[in-house]
């Protein structure tokens, strides 16, 4: 496929191979782009769609295979040669410094900056042509995920770039901002840039992309037209297989388990959001979905429920109990259990081994703790239990949670809190960076749990997989908690509204 | 308390060279902790760097090569402890550590034939018309050059960690490694460059101690400079300006506390002594404001 309309092809990647020890991340990928296309990169987590833009912007060496960019061998050293040949990034995990302002972000982000004078200048007239606000004064610590976006893009337009690539662009942003986003992307396109779109989010891509290249363990499997493809046949072909579809029993709601009245708590983090008069309650059989997009309060909530906040006395309730006071393991004790975003060092501890983590929170509720002294036999029988009943691929429970993939750490630190048996479950994005088959297991396990009478909150900034799950539904927006609404027959644009956010957006007229 | 034996003017003079070793020091470590790396190892450079500049300067009679080899010195401990920490990875706390216990014996060891030897002498300068005005002349203008060199260094370090983009690359570095490594700036080059030039500054620092200050060499020559240096900079909020204010603040109680001794003022000794520590700390506590660099003390590792 690489032999026809080389004349055409913007850049042409031909047969790149990259292997690091123990695993080839990328075989012979080849495929090619075209002035003014917006082509799609799927796979799997771990299917090498980030060395295969690495490569691209110059982080990552080939081990061999050529690259061609307007007909000239194209071969970065470094970012800096890729940026100036004309490849612009939008990173996945935001590449920006919270201390520095917008203009000093977009200044590193450049070859050759002019004065910071004229900068700012220049970023308000790009923002303004592509209907972008932004205002380069400000401190990107103080700047919600979309417009830390927004940093990110302008940074990459000012450099007039031929091809553009934009790592799940999408994750952090409500449906109205990926609205804008799409507007500014097709505007682009328009005026003749090759956009290389990756993500998750396949009905996204069936939307805004004219070819898609789909990778699975580092090998090119499948082309498609996204227009034309499913997207279940999409995600089967990035699979490899049928996917599961979670089903849900409808349960009738049981006793009142927790009661949240009026939470208002400050955030410990420099930059985060205080939590503002938050009401929840949750019965038996509930599951409750909160959306919202990143840095609106969620690590906050989450915290707060787990007990990692205290909370003032008659805000929080467990079974008419007050609990605002309780520290975590207390209200593990009690039933309530929690699962952070952060699997590294949040939820699981890296470098202590499965078995010493699943003592870690289940020391109480499984009784692995006779006077004081840990049960090690009892402690490896848990986590064994649950590497078994969560399909958690590990060689055994005594590797290290650090040697875990992100998915199978997920597994593994969801199973746990499900097999203490909890009253009350609050996870905060359970399938963040997950892979499909892995997520749909997970969401299943979180369903099953609810349908044996106890109540489940998830936090997530997956609207798909929220509307899949939940019975109602809420959002988060700077902190403050909508009123939760049955899930069932919610459109996307009464979601987009409680999202909110979207107050200061315009979309760009093309 | 009583005054009047105490010369404002003098004493307000010898603020400016008390506060130039604490100086020195401390805007190098700024430099330093900017990039994202803490440094413990500023009292082991110091002391290397004034036992250095005084052989040198003896064995020369030239204060101003002293000066020099003093920087060289201590940019030299400083790339030992760049090497261990950004090349080998090592604990920087530790390290630091290490540093200065290093320092301190390697000092000792080299000045054994030094003890009580004087200083060659390094002339005060009379700055022709702004000396001669009366009152802020001798306070101001009528220095050794050090004096001088330690200001242009702090204000050189303002106008470059603000206006150029050697120093926004220097702050993003330290700011979030992993950012910075992503957009292409070699992590492990800026802050082998910043360590280094934190370690010439304390050097100088040093051997602005044993050639200017004391004018001698003595054993524990900096007696805890290096760690008020540290202190400085962590309370200066990182920053040129109040680094300048904390350095001088120091300087002005050290001076003030001595002459009061001098005065027989009925305060034990000991709480004179403590005096300057308390005063900076509690300023510059009350006056601290803002953040340290995100990535500071993490160990940077340029993953796949």
């Amino acid at each position: 496929m690489t032999q026809a309309g080389h004349d055409r092809a913007l850049m042409v990647l031909d047969g790149l191979t990259k292997a690091y020890p123990g695993v080839v991340a990328n075989k012979d990928v080849s495929f090619q782009m075209r002035r003014g296309e917006v082509h799609a990169l799927l796979g799997e987590n771990g299917a090498g769609k980030s060395t295969l833009v690495k490569t691209i912007y110059g982080l990552v060496k080939p081990d061999s295979g050529t690259m061609t960019l307007e007909g000239a061998a194209f071969a970065p050293g470094d970012p800096h040669a890729a940026r100036q040949a004309g490849i612009a990034m939008v990173f996945q995990h935001f590449s920006l410094f919270e201390a520095l302002d917008v203009a000093e972000n977009v200044a590193l982000g450049m070859e050759n900056p002019p004065p910071l004078r004229d900068l700012a200048q220049r970023i308000r007239d790009v923002s303004e042509a592509y209907g972008l606000p932004l205002d380069p004064a400000r401190t990107v610590g103080d700047l919600s995920a979309g417009e830390r976006q927004r940093v990110e893009i302008i940074r990459c337009l000012l450099q007039d770039p031929k091809v553009l690539i934009m790592d799940e662009p999408t994750s952090v942003l409500t449906p109205q901002e990926v609205e804008i986003l799409f507007e500014t992307l097709r505007k682009l396109r328009d005026e003749g840039t090759a956009i290389l779109y990756i993500s998750h989010k396949l009905e996204e891509i069936r939307t805004l992309c004219d070819h898609a290249t789909i990778l699975r363990l580092g090998e090119v499997v499948a082309t498609c037209d996204p227009r034309a493809t499913s997207a279940r046949d999409m995600a089967e072909m990035m699979v490899g297989g049928s996917l599961h579809v979670p089903q849900r029993d409808v349960a009738i709601p049981g006793e009142m388990l927790m009661q949240i009245k009026g939470l208002s708590v400050k955030s410990p983090a420099e930059f985060g959001t205080s939590l503002k008069s938050i009401e929840i309650d949750v019965r038996a059989g509930d599951l409750l979905g909160i959306g919202g997009v990143a840095g609106n309060g969620q690590d906050e909530l989450l915290a707060a429920l787990s007990g990692e906040i205290t909370a003032p006395r008659g805000q929080i309730f467990f079974s008419g109990q007050d609990i605002g006071a309780l520290k975590p393991d207390a209200r593990r004790s009690l039933g309530i259990c929690a699962a952070p975003e952060e699997r590294m060092g949040h939820a699981a501890a890296p470098d202590m081994s499965l078995i010493e983590n699943a003592a870690l929170t289940g020391r109480k509720r499984k009784g692995l703790t006779t006077k004081g002294f840990i049960d090690w036999r009892k402690a490896r029988s848990f986590a064994e239990e649950i590497i078994e009943r969560f399909d958690v691929r590990t060689p055994g429970a005594g590797n290290a949670a650090r040697s875990l993939s992100g998915g199978n750490l997920q597994k593994f630190v969801i199973g746990r809190e499900i097999l203490q048996d909890p009253q009350v479950l609050i996870v905060n994005q359970p399938t963040w960076g997950v892979d499909a088959s892995a997520a749909a297991a997970i969401r299943q396990a979180l369903l099953d749990l609810a349908a044996k009478g106890a109540a489940v909150i998830v936090i997530s900034q997956d609207l798909d997989e929220l509307m899949e799950i939940s019975t109602t539904f809420a959002a988060l927006n700077e902190g403050r908690l909508t009123k939760p609404r049955p899930a069932q027959g919610l459109t996307v644009d009464e979601i987009g509204l409680m999202l909110g956010g979207a107050h200061d957006m315009e979309v760009a007229d093309v | 308390m009583e005054f009047g034996s105490i010369n404002p003017v003098l004493l307000l003079a010898s603020l400016m060279v008390a506060a130039t070793p604490i100086m020195l020091a401390a805007i190098g470590e700024l430099v330093v902790e900017r990039s994202g790396v803490l440094n413990l190892g500023v009292e082991g450079m110091m002391i290397v760097g004034s036992v250095l500049g005084f052989m040198a300067a003896t064995g020369t009679e030239s204060a101003w090569l002293g000066f020099v080899v003093a920087a060289l010195g201590g940019a030299g401990l400083a790339l030992l402890f760049g090497v261990l920490t950004q090349f080998f990875l090592s604990n920087q706390v530790a390290t630091g550590l290490a540093l200065t216990l290093f320092g301190l014996g390697l000092a000792s060891l080299m000045g054994q034939g030094y003890l009580g030897v004087k200083a060659p002498s390094f002339p005060d300068w009379h700055i022709p018309l702004l000396g001669d005005i009366p009152v802020l002349g001798p306070i101001v203008f009528q220095h050794d050059p050090m004096v001088y060199v330690g200001l242009l260094i702090v204000g050189g370090v303002w106008w470059f960690l603000n206006k150029t983009r050697g120093g926004l690359i220097l702050r993003a570095v330290g700011e979030n490694h992993e950012a910075a490594h992503g957009l292409g700036y070699s992590v492990r080059r800026v802050r082998m460059l910043a360590i280094m030039f934190g370690g010439a500054c304390a050097g100088l620092g040093g051997a602005y101690l044993s050639l200017v200050r004391v004018p001698t060499y003595a054993e524990g020559l900096t007696a805890g400079a290096g760690w008020i240096a540290l202190a400085i900079v962590v309370f200066a909020s990182w920053k040129p300006g109040r680094l300048l204010l904390g350095a001088y603040l120091f300087g002005g109680v050290t001076v003030l506390q001595l002459n009061l001794q001098a005065a027989g003022v009925a305060i034990p000794v000991e709480y004179l002594s403590m005096s300057p520590y308390i005063a900076t700390i509690l300023v510059l506590v009350i006056m601290s404001a803002g953040g340290a660099p995100g990535s500071l003390g993490k160990t940077f590792h340029a993953s796949r």
